[in-house]
């Protein structure tokens, strides 16, 4: 008697919780570098849409990428375009990676706010970071030596500095390699020989940035283009997205969501 | 009456199978762990020979073709684990000294808890410490490059195995039966001679129990190394030069690891590394206490 009330009890609120998901559930993983955009385009869309729940994750472009193909979550934020053989994997597992591009995002050069520099070459950012200049005194500052600062190798962020800047070639064995953006910018701010590259949402004012090619790292000249070290930022789907993920995608492209992109320190497509 | 003696029965027999279960439950956990450790580990050998693998010396694991020489990482966990034994073994055997002969009961009373507190603090927040005070601070004052090193890193980490190296150590001290020290007083020996003579050499499998496990928890330290060694792998030739261990490569990549590549295969594959070298540390801790004890004829 007791096991069967027991079991109707737990089908009911099974199927209570199938209705609920119906209702609309969302979640999100992936690129660290994506999270703040959507968390915040969650929480107004949230805000806006109560029956939906969104969730968010973080664990970098790689986890997002693995968790869309094993069909764990339903939008995969990626720093960084799939790479083929995720793309195979991914069509080998039933998965069709649909990406959107939701935002823009310009990789700013910082050095120590007592660097004289206020602007290097593409080329001397190379020369720099692949170790073929160690000394300050070679690009035209004071003789110190260089400490080159570059995110961990595995990070979206130094995976597009490194086609951007460094045509894919290595970054100096010696660079400190920081796990996050922030710790990026303690490091620079605490060492005055420093040089190294954050997302431009990261940017403050105890570290200074410097141009590129003559390019000042704004946003707008990473919309135009014209900032030599700019990408974008895609949310990847699986097939053409459908139902509560297409409204919320469409509402991270609508002019509301890139004015919440704005307001996160990215730059908007609009 | 036989009713109630049979659910008697019952009863403790339902509970000696959960505890049962819970004691052999970390058995089922190591088991678990080993298991993936070794079915994910072991896949990156058909990109890299084992050879390559330990003896490389570059590590660009996402670079196009990759490299996964781990050398200089295991170098970093080296160096890093020597510079702190280098502080954590005076520090802590010191306190423990101190703690055993020394100090009164008052300031045992004091000091103990102290220490005790140490060994409570978040790695990170040891990390954020160095980070933030110790390394730039040592850069202004040893006018170095960058302050996030080897150095930095060994003191932070030789400072958190305080705790571990003085309380193991000193509880070794208290083992010493009161009858060896009573004996070489009665032969006419004095402290300091009683203590170097007969306390220390009587401890001193304890002593040496509590340095490997304080370096097994030096090896085995993620966050910190993280924030504060500098991440750069390169074999250093220098003191003040950033290292990368071993533990802070895995933290920082597998985030972003693509799953199932050969990147992933690889930082599990150092996983497993860490692992054995960890195994290894406590199998000759627990060699060596139980052959103290032993010695010393308290039983097993």
């Amino acid at each position: 008697m007791m096991k069967k009330s027991f079991l109707i009890l737990l089908l009911s609120v099974m199927i209570i919780f199938t209705l609920a998901g119906e209702k609309g559930k969302i979640s999100i993983e992936g690129s660290t570098t994506v999270l703040p955009i959507a968390q915040i385009a969650a929480e107004e869309y949230m805000m806006a849409n109560p029956a939906v729940d969104i969730t968010v994750r973080g664990g970098g472009s790689g986890v997002g990428i693995a968790s869309l193909m094993e069909g764990s979550c339903d939008i995969a934020d990626a720093s960084r375009s799939m790479k083929d053989n995720e793309i195979k994997n991914a069509i080998n597992k039933g998965i069709n990676p649909v990406a959107h591009v939701v935002a823009m995002d310009g990789i700013a050069v910082a050095v120590h706010p007592s660097n004289k520099m206020t602007g290097l070459t593409v080329e001397q950012i190379k020369a720099i970071f692949t170790g073929r200049i160690s000394n300050w005194s070679k690009v035209g500052g004071l003789d110190k030596k260089i400490v080159v600062i570059s995110r961990d190798s595995a990070s979206g962020t130094y995976e597009a500095f490194g086609n951007l800047a460094l045509n894919g070639d290595r970054v100096r064995a010696d660079a400190l390699l920081s796990a996050s953006n922030r710790a990026v910018i303690t490091t620079i701010e605490t060492t005055p020989g420093a040089i190294g590259y954050v997302g431009l949402g990261y940017l403050t004012k105890k570290v200074k940035a410097i141009e590129v090619d003559g390019v000042e790292c704004t946003k707008e000249n990473v919309l135009s283009g014209e900032y030599p070290l700019s990408r974008p930022l895609f949310m990847y789907t699986n097939g053409k997205p459908a139902g509560q993920v297409k409204a919320f995608i469409d509402f991270v492209k609508s002019a509301e969501g890139q004015a919440l992109v704005e307001d996160v320190g990215y730059v908007g497509l609009k | 009456m036989i009713k109630s003696q049979y659910m008697k029965f019952k009863k403790d027999d339902v509970i000696r199978i959960i505890f049962t279960i819970f004691a052999f439950s970390s058995l089922l956990f190591l088991l678990g762990i080993i298991i993936i450790l070794f079915k994910e580990g072991l896949p990156v050998f058909d990109v890299v020979r084992l050879f390559e693998f330990i003896g490389g010396k570059s590590w660009y694991p996402t670079h196009e073709p990759a490299s996964f020489g781990i050398l200089p990482l295991i170098m970093g966990s080296v160096w890093v684990a020597i510079g702190a034994m280098i502080i954590c073994v005076p520090i802590g055997i010191g306190t423990a000294l101190y703690l055993h002969e020394i100090a009164g009961y008052r300031q045992r009373m004091i000091l103990k808890p102290i220490v005790e507190i140490l060994a409570g603090i978040p790695s990170i927040v040891y990390g954020f410490f160095g980070m933030v005070i110790m390394a730039p601070f040592l850069q202004k004052l040893l006018n170095l490059p960058v302050g996030l090193s080897l150095f930095t890193a060994s003191v932070i980490l030789g400072i958190m195995a305080v705790p571990t190296v003085s309380s193991i150590a000193e509880d070794a001290l208290n083992y010493v039966p009161k009858s060896f020290r009573e004996a070489s007083f009665a032969l006419g020996a004095n402290r300091w001679q009683t203590l170097v003579r007969v306390v220390i050499p009587a401890a001193g499998s304890g002593i040496s129990t509590s340095i490997i496990l304080g370096m097994s928890r030096i090896v085995g330290e993620t966050m910190t190394v993280l924030m504060v060694a500098g991440g750069a792998a390169i074999i250093p030739h220098s003191i003040f030069q950033p290292v990368r261990p071993m533990t802070a490569t895995i933290a920082a990549e597998m985030g972003e690891a693509v799953m199932g590549g050969a990147h992933y295969h690889a930082l599990f594959a150092i996983g497993l590394i860490l692992f054995l070298i960890t195994l290894v540390f406590n199998i000759i801790a627990e060699f060596i206490s139980r052959r103290y004890r032993l010695k010393l004829g308290l039983g097993r």
